[in-house]
């Protein structure tokens, strides 16, 4: 138990060391563009088949539960309201955390820790370059941006879906679930789900990284890394998606 | 002689509570070829690490270029580093670039030139080790003896001062091995390098060496040429020159 939070500290000093490392070589000039498109393109927008699929089900079958649910109060008119909600302000952000997490998080531990045992990472020093520059800056700034541009089209596609399942299964009109979902919607609902986003796609990044740099013993070490970072981020994302919740409902009710 | 141009001061360094070296003394000349025996295990690659930096002491010192490597920010780092260069022991080309962004890595890094120079500059350093007009390949497509002399292409690149080579036979079939020895060799003739050779291959040794360290105890057992090794008289030492590694015992 005291070796586990010790550990758990550990981990935390080393994730916040990483991230100033990281913060560092964001300002340092001059700007590794190249490097950063590269990892938006690469976990951010070929993430988007994921999070659609991921996504439209999910408001599908939110506005199925709600609108059988809701039937015995006669409340089932209300079903687009609450799958909006529902979407928008958590399962838009978390489910798209947790996928393109587990895509993408993963494969950054792979990419990284096979580099690190292949001694690739040490090279980078030796050739006078910098690991955090070159391999950790530019995947979490990726991950930071691509992740809530993400969330906002699994917000859309998600509302889409509880639209269409909507309209077959209450009966009501297209028109009719449209302008409730949009009265429904506030600016803050938005940016609560868009600000999880932020905090997500950061924590899918550094943990990634994070976890590919301490990679160590071959093949077989790498397998243990990735296997360990998507726990990691399925963690970090469930645990800090309640305090941000918790967070954000303080300030805006 | 001169000066030793690299000095390991009572060097020390443990991994958790695996001491690998208690008291390391050893001192590299300008221009010689050392090589650095001893068996598997014991921390061979951890003094050429430990030399450029990636990896730190934990106590003594390590002077290079009569400046002391632990003193260093990261602009002196960076300056070590373009006089001292490592060939890996897997050659460690990034696996997601071309031959030709390998071997302009460092030149890029260290502000080498203009693209047409670097592109010059990489045509020199392949056709150095014999391999011409690969720019293009991707270190997939390399045999391990071929990835090698990339990651040698790489290192020379910026015309580095003093080579490491980390075990660069271990794993080549004895036509690559006698091609690698040769290039080390013959880069030694043609740049006037200074090269610190980790090694267990005892062909290796004879072929290409001025000086031999044997490490052994935690430490710097023996320092002097091949006839001085083979006169010399402490046991260990005698059986690796024969070939008897991986039958030692320890308390020899």
């Amino acid at each position: 138990m005291a070796s586990g939070v010790a550990q758990l500290f550990t981990a935390v000093g080393e994730i916040v060391y990483l991230t100033r490392g990281s913060i560092r070589e964001l300002f340092k000039a001059p700007f590794e563009w190249r490097l950063v498109t590269t990892q938006i393109n690469l976990g951010g927008f070929d993430s988007w088949s994921i999070t659609v699929l991921a996504a439209g089900f999910t408001g599908m079958v939110l506005s199925l539960q709600f609108a059988i649910g809701l039937e015995p109060f006669g409340a089932s008119m209300y079903t687009g309201k609450l799958v909006s909600l529902g979407i928008v302000r958590e399962l838009g952000p978390v489910l798209t955390a947790l996928l393109v997490g587990g895509r993408v998080g993963s494969g950054y531990t792979a990419e990284i820790g096979s580099m690190n045992v292949t001694e690739q990472v040490d090279a980078i020093r030796a050739l006078g370059a910098d690991p955090v520059r070159k391999l950790v800056m530019p995947r979490v700034l990726a991950m930071t941006i691509a992740l809530p541009l993400l969330t906002i089209l699994a917000d859309v596609i998600g509302c889409l879906g509880g639209l269409c399942i909507t309209v077959l299964e209450v009966g009501v009109t297209m028109t009719f679930v449209f302008d409730q979902m949009v009265h429904t919607l506030g600016i803050v609902d938005l940016l609560h789900g868009i600000s999880k986003g932020v905090i997500f796609g950061y924590l899918i990044g550094i943990i990634g990284c994070w976890n590919g740099l301490k990679t160590f013993g071959g093949t077989e070490g790498v397998g243990i890394a990735t296997t360990r970072t998507v726990v990691y981020i399925s963690v970090a994302i469930l645990v800090s998606d309640f305090a941000l919740t918790r967070i954000f409902l303080a300030i805006y009710g | 002689m001169a000066e030793p141009i690299i000095q390991f001061q009572g060097v020390s360094k443990s991994f958790g509570d695996k001491s690998v070296y208690a008291d390391l003394n050893l001192g590299i000349e300008r221009g010689e070829t050392l090589t650095i025996i001893g068996g598997s295990g014991v921390g061979k690659s951890v003094c050429l690490k430990m030399l450029i930096g990636l990896m730190r002491p934990d106590s003594g010192n390590i002077r290079a270029f009569g400046e002391s490597v632990a003193d260093l920010d990261e602009k002196g780092l960076l300056h070590l580093r373009s006089r001292i260069a490592m060939l890996f022991q897997g050659a460690a080309l990034f696996d997601s670039m071309s031959v030709e962004e390998n071997i302009k890595y460092p030149l890029i890094e260290h502000n080498w030139g203009t693209p047409g120079e670097m592109d010059k500059r990489v045509e020199a350093v392949l056709e150095m080790v014999d391999m011409p007009g690969i720019q293009k390949l991707k270190p997939a497509e390399l045999s391990g003896g071929m990835k090698k002399r990339v990651g040698l292409a790489r290192s020379i690149a910026i015309e580095p001062e003093v080579i490491l080579y980390d075990e660069p036979t271990t794993g080549l079939d004895p036509v690559n091995v006698r091609r690698i020895n040769g290039l080390i060799l013959s880069l030694q003739e043609r740049l006037g390098v200074t090269s610190v050779v980790v090694t267990h291959d005892m062909d290796t040794v004879f072929t290409i060496t001025d000086r031999l360290a044997l490490v052994y105890k935690q430490g710097i057992a023996f320092v002097g040429t091949p006839d001085e090794a083979r006169a010399h008289d402490l046991r260990y030492l005698t059986e690796f020159i024969k070939g008897g590694r991986g039958t030692l015992s320890e308390d020899l």
